[in-house]
């Protein structure tokens, strides 16, 4: 395919075009907007199959497939089309969520190492590493077990029902963030020598404002793309935690507690087990395709469709 | 080179204590205490006898005094007891440890002889369809959740089919290296393909760039043969890098593959650390997790070094 020869990495049209021709990638947009759209209607869904949402009926247990329970009910007769939904609801916005705070964490972090230098460098590079050197898995699970009552918060907020999906937010954000920090870090050193940053200091621009104004934007296309490949990995962890029982409690549906429930019944009801990890599996590739898709639109010397080093 | 490996060291040395209190403190915010499973276990206990203990345990003093307190008994050798298995905590980590590496080594060395020859193959091809194919199955490895993976096939090899055990090391009155091994095959499978994608589109895209580079157009222009270039050329500079990523899972290694293990039931570090931590076993979740991160941390140190010594462009210490 032709491409120009000089594209800025912003320049909308550009953009769009390598973006729509990573064929995948746009299927994958596609893929997920229907998802969030869908996991977002879910009580709306139910009420026009002529349900309520997520509600018990131990008379119907592991019905089959039908027009009212399209996929048939689970273990405690609730709908599982419905309760997919819902898991959707949960994974994607943690996995959102989670990953731009990390993503934003990251880029802070990055670009004081890489702008300031000397000391600041070195240290938060050192504690770069040393997150890099923790077990991941063994470590959110302890802080996923950590008694919020024990860092001072209230009992009421600690145990209120929303909290499983914000500490999961906030312990992936914590240890997430080293990548898009090193990515930026880099981007910013070579950001640093650059005549226009060099003209902003001599005007007498301000350290914050060179930073904000003319780093910031031109490190930006890597911060993005780290962060939208990182969402993946993120519902990666958040299944894998609500799949251990530290994640998001039941009843509130993820697909990772779906699993748990299914496992028992991996004689009696198979499809009960396939159905919330094919989600899982289908929506982690969906954006890994689209940070595939943004990296080879916003970095032109990505050359051709994903050859690049992981 | 011999102040670069000092400073490097100490620097190193510096994050582990570092890590330490950084590990020490989040294990003291788990739910409970020992005192607080002492008075569950035993009802006669008062509230004056726990305050009694946590004196004698040295636990009614602030965080960083007992962090000091356990620094120092640590680095006399003594590591303290695990509450779960009631033995010294090297004790307990040993089995487990060989355990964990002849899995994850096994795995490791599947998913290296899987990655290598079809990362080189598929370079070789650039956006051929086979080359896509390769893309679209590294894809579906990186994202296909591994604790799925295992359910589904412990569902298709031990329930419908019935060809494999379902978890464990080795089945009640059968024992015999057959049996092991059966026990062995579906963690195994498990891992590599959970790994073995992210290998190959690593050794893909290093193999491109080798294949890019001057000293392999030179090679073929002076008369080396396709084998030889291909081999002695490129692979050799493409692989190096592999170095860094065996140092980076190091610590994986060590840490043993948790999800794996505790879905297949095998005795490993990582359902050994998902054990204590779930068992408020203390000293034995700190000891693992920690003994996790001081060797990724030197396994990082030991990379630098090898990369020296395997690729003579890069002198260390210079840069």
């Amino acid at each position: 395919m032709a491409r120009p020869l000089l594209a800025l990495p912003l320049e909308p049209d550009a953009f769009w075009r390598r973006f729509l021709s990573h064929r995948l990638a746009a299927a994958s947009a596609g893929v997920l907007a229907a998802l969030v759209l869908l996991s977002l209607l879910a009580p709306l869904l139910a009420w026009s199959m002529g349900h309520a949402a997520d509600r018990v009926d131990l008379l119907d247990r592991f019905a089959p497939a039908s027009w009212t329970h399209p996929l048939g009910t689970d273990e405690l007769g609730r709908d599982v089309l419905i309760r997919l939904l819902l898991g959707g609801q949960a994974s994607l916005f943690v996995g959102l969520a989670a990953a731009l705070a990390a993503g934003m964490l990251g880029t802070l972090i990055g670009i004081l190492a890489g702008y300031y230098g000397g000391r600041l460098d070195a240290v938060l590079m050192r504690i770069v590493d040393g997150v890099i050197a923790l077990p991941l898995l063994p470590v959110l699970i302890v802080l996923a077990a950590v008694d919020l009552t024990k860092l001072g918060l209230p009992a009421s907020l600690a145990q209120s029902g929303d909290a499983d999906l914000y500490r999961i937010v906030a312990i992936i954000a914590l240890f997430g963030w080293t990548t898009v920090a090193r990515l930026v870090r880099a981007a910013t050193l070579s950001m640093r020598e650059r005549e226009f940053v060099r003209a902003a200091t001599a005007l007498g621009a301000s350290a914050g404002r060179i930073m904000l104004v003319h780093i910031l934007p031109n490190v930006a296309s890597p911060a993005l793309v780290a962060t939208t490949l990182s969402i993946g990995n993120v519902i990666l962890f958040e299944s894998v935690l609500s799949f251990l029982g530290l994640g998001i409690q039941p009843p509130h549906a993820s697909w990772g507690n779906m699993l748990t429930g299914a496992q028992e019944l991996i004689w009696s009801a198979p499809a009960l087990v396939v159905y919330p990890g094919a989600m899982i599996f289908v929506t982690v590739m969906a954006f890994n395709f689209l940070g595939d898709g943004l990296e080879q639109a916003l970095d032109p010397r990505a050359g051709r469709p994903w050859a690049r080093g992981t | 080179m011999n102040r670069y490996l000092a400073g490097r060291l100490a620097e190193t040395l510096l994050v582990t204590l570092v890590m330490s209190f950084l590990i020490y403190g989040l294990i003291g915010l788990m739910p409970g205490d020992p005192i607080d499973l002492m008075l569950n276990a035993d009802p006669r206990l008062r509230p004056e006898d726990a305050a009694r203990l946590r004196g004698l345990y040295g636990l009614d003093v602030p965080l960083t005094e007992r962090y000091l307190n356990w620094l120092r008994a640590a680095l006399g050798g003594d590591f303290g007891y695990s509450r779960l298995y009631a033995q010294p905590v090297f004790a307990v980590l040993g089995p487990a440890l060989d355990n964990s590496l002849a899995l994850l080594g096994t795995s490791f060395v599947a998913a290296l002889a899987i990655a290598v020859p079809v990362g080189v193959w598929a370079a070789l091809r650039p956006q051929s369809i086979a080359d896509h194919a390769v893309n679209m199955l590294c894809f579906a490895g990186i994202s296909v959740p591994p604790f799925w993976l295992a359910l589904l096939l412990i569902m298709l090899f031990a329930v419908t089919l019935g060809w494999l055990p379902a978890g464990g090391v080795a089945t009640i009155g059968a024992a015999g290296i057959g049996d092991s091994l059966a026990h062995l095959v579906l963690p195994v499978v498990t891992l590599t393909l959970a790994s073995v994608a992210g290998y190959t589109r690593f050794v893909r895209a290093a193999m491109i760039e080798a294949l890019r580079q001057d000293y392999v157009r030179t090679a073929r222009a002076k008369g080396a043969t396709v084998g030889r270039v291909l081999i002695h050329h490129a692979l050799r500079n493409a692989l190096l890098p592999i170095v860094t990523i065996i140092a980076l899972n190091f610590g994986a290694l060590v840490s043993g593959a948790l999800i794996t293990e505790t879905m297949f039931a095998y005795p490993g570090m990582g359902r050994l650390i998902y054990d204590a931590i779930m068992g408020n076993d203390y000293n034995l979740a700190l000891v693992a997790l920690l003994l996790a991160t001081v060797l990724t941390l030197l396994a990082n140190l030991a990379a630098d070094i090898a990369y020296g010594a395997l690729d003579p462009r890069i002198r260390l210490g210079s840069a």
